[in-house]
């Protein structure tokens, strides 16, 4: 389907008639049908990538099966209804937040214009509150009294097939940010029912392949792209080529799944594969150079963002058990976690859950500044925008600012580390020790109240990128705020996904500004031992006065 | 419907109490049977939801974090919303249960043209959630006068601050006033706004109604249709007391107070009303922010799940790791040229 130009979107989400905008729908919520034509959903999971995961997992992803999801029929097991019912007990009794969150609303309706996709869609089931209500009312009719007695007026109904296609539509409509679930009274997070309804929904083989198939490679060759262990390494080899072009040396201290190093570096694959994450990985090993850090990266574990927790938390667990399960293997002291938003969502909330201790390691300690990490103590795992800003802190890097002068920069938190581990003020301090302009976008719209770049969890798929541009727009506008105001050109992150999804994001809203990550900046701005003159960043873009 | 049915609902309940306090043995059905029975469905709901909730365990720490989390010692950490010790947990559910936090934080977003997003600040829902919250919490201890004998000194001196405005006599109360604004600008608001309208179902608005019958029925009866308070609060004590009696002559308003607020009661474990217990459960609230300095299990953790293991990683990839020089575990076997040779020897 023909993608709209982006002034033309623009018309279509501030004019079109939507609950956004105030057009009030006459028909019950519970009475508008999900409609699905192409363009407005993933594609659904191939067969044989259903089956790669039900050889380990069995009974989670369904029936192998090649459906439709135009069509009216999914080719669902014949017992499908019993199956999210029992689904739905089952989690019931494994999650209290799933319990609460389930009883609790009093749809007050404080988080319904705070989520990204209603803004931008207008759609009144994107409303946070009405998404959760798609499952609620299944759960109402199945597991409560006023609903058992009352039905359709305690709000309800029962589990059918038209339930099942808005559960697919409305559940790939939620990046699972928890915007929010800051601004709910009981802290309900729909990200988390989401979470739910995705679990139940692939229990009867309703699923995406853009999650499977990625979920897949990262099982059996260690990262999303299914790159092999040779392919890896000449990838990031390859940058050495580029640092060594721009700063005139070459690095030495790039090692793959060696044994006895200090520390186990987890990235998220895309930083060694597509632009503009490669810069972030050029930024990570100057830094590591720069300090002569004892570090090696695996080919086995070589990625930090964990697809499966798109799906279920099996599948979540059996990729995330990787780092752990290498970091024994090669015996290093700990590990430090790359620029990744849902690797370290996963990393933060359930890694130290979900496996056995990481007890073969220690304390994290910056070999260079001493400084002991006890916010990691038990998990033996540090971010680097943590670590780096802990060098800087303690002046063991050698700075030149102005090399990043050409950039005027701005800082995308991602929903990630900053609603589900609470780090904002790290990035910020190296960013403003690294670069002479970088300027807040409005407090609206950062921290804990940012806008999700609108294709996370699994969305960044071509398929959808009309709802992605919709879902994206709020964080567009407050770019375009600090564009205007302060002629900010660069949307820096600290994540994978937004490195791919931002960037999108920017050259259909604003196509003057560049994404790149936090370590990019900081690699550029290195002042390296026997480094030629330099005149270009690492993009081989001009430094700011060598425009020449 | 939506509103049309609880609002049957509310007046059939005023109807059958009004009929009901006529015919002989009606008042001891409402005015006795109907008080135990429903209490004692409050109470018993009320602990079997809760723990009922408390029975699923909390496998993950899923706080929602608002704030800088605790990380390096010079980073300022927000204790308050992004709390890492038990201190600040209560902190935090105080000022969320006391003073509605995260609805403080609301705001409105609207587009414009362009397209342009802006956003306000919206505090109406903070400020009469407060309200109405509030004035029932007063109303609800200050009614602790006719249940206890002598009545404790905070319900006096609660009694005297509700009623500091004196106007007239008998004493005016202002929270009965002030729940009576609120409910009805909850309802309005559930109304008039479109969005709101949208997600609300009958049981949003059928509370609100119920509430509203409650407290206009309740100043009713305190200011124009006056009622023998003694013989209410005789009967009042002799229900807490298990003898209960009816002295005087009790007006039919009172009979319909009473079934509004037993409904309430009964209604209330059954029904989002469970908020109030549900507030202090919420693991995305009631959680420190820890999870990476201490580890926490999860009692369903299925230890059977393993990663893909490295051996089988490089039983897939061994010749090619090999080739580029990556280091193995087991080598490759000897090409069969070699073998041959050693096998010549
Ligand atoms: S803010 Fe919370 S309680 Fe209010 S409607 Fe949303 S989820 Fe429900
Ligand atoms: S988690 Fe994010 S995407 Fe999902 S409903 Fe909430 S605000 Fe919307």
């Amino acid at each position: 389907m023909a993608q709209p130009k982006a002034d033309e979107l623009g018309v279509m989400v501030a004019r079109d008639p939507s609950l956004m905008t105030g057009a009030i729908p006459t028909r019950d919520w519970m009475d508008v049908p999900a409609i699905f034509k192409p363009g407005n959903y993933c594609y659904p999971a191939k067969a044989s990538m259903v089956a790669y995961h039900n050889k380990s997992l069995p009974g989670l992803f369904g029936e192998p099966r090649e459906w439709d999801v135009e069509s009216d029929d999914w080719k669902l097991p014949e017992n499908w209804k019993e199956i999210i019912i029992n689904g739905i007990r089952e989690r019931l009794d494994k999650f209290r937040s799933f319990k609460i969150f389930m009883d609790c609303c009093v749809r007050c309706g404080a988080c319904a214009d705070k989520c990204h996709f209603f803004l931008g869609t207008g759609d009144p089931k994107n409303m946070p509150v009405l998404r959760a209500e798609l499952l609620r009312s299944v759960y109402r009719n199945d597991f409560t009294k006023a609903g058992k007695i009352l039905g359709k007026l305690a709000g309800a109904r029962p589990m059918t097939f038209g339930v099942l296609k808005e559960w697919f539509m409305y559940f790939y409509q939620c990046t699972e940010c928890r915007r929010c679930s800051v601004f709910c009274p009981y802290g309900i997070d729909t990200a988390e029912i989401t979470m739910m309804a995705r679990e139940l929904l692939h229990l009867v083989g309703v699923g995406t392949n853009w999650i499977l198939e990625p979920a897949a490679n990262s099982n059996r060759t260690g990262n999303h792209l299914g790159l092999q262990p040779h392919t890896f390494k000449e990838n990031a080899e390859f940058l050495l080529d580029d640092i060594e072009e721009v700063t005139g040396i070459h690095l030495n201290s790039l090692t793959f799944n060696r044994k006895g190093a200090e520390v186990l570096f987890v990235i998220p694959s895309a930083d060694v594969f597509a632009d503009p994450g490669i810069f972030t990985f050029m930024g990570y090993l100057l830094i590591f150079d720069h300090i002569g850090l004892d570090y090696t990266i695996s080919t086995y574990s070589s990625e930090g963002g964990n697809f499966g927790s798109f799906t279920n938390n099996e599948l979540m667990k059996k990729l995330n058990g990787k780092m752990y399960a290498e970091a024994k293997r090669l015996g290093v002291k700990w590990i430090l976690g790359g620029e990744c938003g849902h690797m370290w969502r996963v990393v933060h909330q359930y890694m130290a859950t979900m496996n056995e201790p990481g007890d073969f390691m220690e304390i994290p300690v910056s070999p260079i500044t001493g400084t002991r990490f006890d916010n990691a103590a038990a998990l033996k795992m540090v971010h680097i925008s943590e670590f780096t800003a802990d060098l800087i802190y303690h002046n063991k890097l050698k700075i030149d600012k102005s090399r990043n002068d050409h950039r005027v920069v701005t800082f995308h938190d991602s929903c990630n580390p900053s609603r589900g581990m609470g780090m904002l003020d790290e990035p910020r301090y190296i960013l403003n020790n690294v670069c002479n302009n970088f300027h807040d976008m409005p407090e609206n719209a950062i921290r804990e109240q940012t806008f999700c770049c609108g294709s996370g969890t699994g969305l960044n798929t071509g398929e959808i990128m009309e709802l992605r541009m919709r879902g994206g727009l709020p964080r567009a506008n407050a770019v375009k705020y600090v564009e205007e105001k302060y002629g900010v050109n660069m949307l820096s992150c600290v994540c994978a996904i937004d490195r791919a999804t931002l960037l999108a994001l920017m050259e259909y809203w604003n196509p003057n500004v560049g994404v790149c990550g936090v370590s990019e900046l900081v690699g550029n701005s290195l002042i390296m031992d026997g480094e030629k003159e330099r005149d270009q960043d690492l993009r081989f873009a001009p430094l700011a006065g060598m425009e020449g | 419907m939506k509103i049309l049915y609880p609002l049957i609902a509310v007046l059939a309940i005023i109807l059958l109490a009004l009929i009901g306090a006529q015919v002989s043995g009606g008042q001891w059905l409402f005015g006795v049977v109907l008080p135990y029975v429903t209490f004692a469905i409050f109470l018993g709901g009320f602990i079997y939801r809760v723990t009922n909730w408390g029975k699923s365990p909390v496998p993950f720490r899923i706080p929602t974090t608002c704030g800088q989390a605790a990380s390096l010692p010079w980073i300022k950490q927000d204790k308050i919303d992004d709390p890492s010790t038990l201190s600040g947990v209560l902190i935090r559910m105080a000022l969320e249960v006391f003073l509605f936090r995260s609805l403080f934080r609301n705001t409105k977003a609207e587009v414009h043209d362009g397209p342009k997003l802006v956003y306000g600040s919206s505090k109406y829902l903070w400020l009469f959630g407060l309200m109405f919250h509030y004035s029932f919490l007063v109303i609800v201890i200050r009614h602790l006068r006719l249940f206890t004998n002598p009545v404790p000194s905070f319900v006096q001196a609660l009694e005297f601050g509700d009623g500091i405005m004196q106007l007239g006599v008998p004493v005016l109360y202002q929270s009965g006033l002030i729940l009576l604004l609120a409910v009805t600008f909850l309802f309005v608001r559930r109304v008039l706004m479109p969005q709101i309208r949208y997600i609300s179902l009958a049981n949003d608005y059928f509370p609100l109604l119920l509430i509203f019958g409650i407290a206009s029925t309740g100043i009713l009866m305190r200011y124009f249709l006056r009622v023998d308070i003694d013989s209410i609060k005789k009967l009042l004590m002799g229900l807490v007391t298990f003898s209960p009696q009816f002295t005087g002559e009790i007006g039919s308003i009172f009979f319909i107070h009473v079934a509004l607020v037993c409904t309430l009661m009964a209604y209330f474990p059954f029904s989002k009303l469970m908020h109030l217990g549900g507030v202090f459960m919420s693991p995305t609230r009631n959680l420190a922010n820890n999870s990476r300095s201490v580890r926490h299990v999860n009692p369903w953790n299925d230890p059977n799940i393993k990663p893909h293991s490295y051996a089988g990683y490089e039983d897939d990839f061994r010749e090619f790791m090999v080739d580029a020089g990556l280091p193995v575990e087991k080598e490759l076997p000897p090409p069969p040229a070699a073998a041959d040779e050693t096998a010549k020897e």
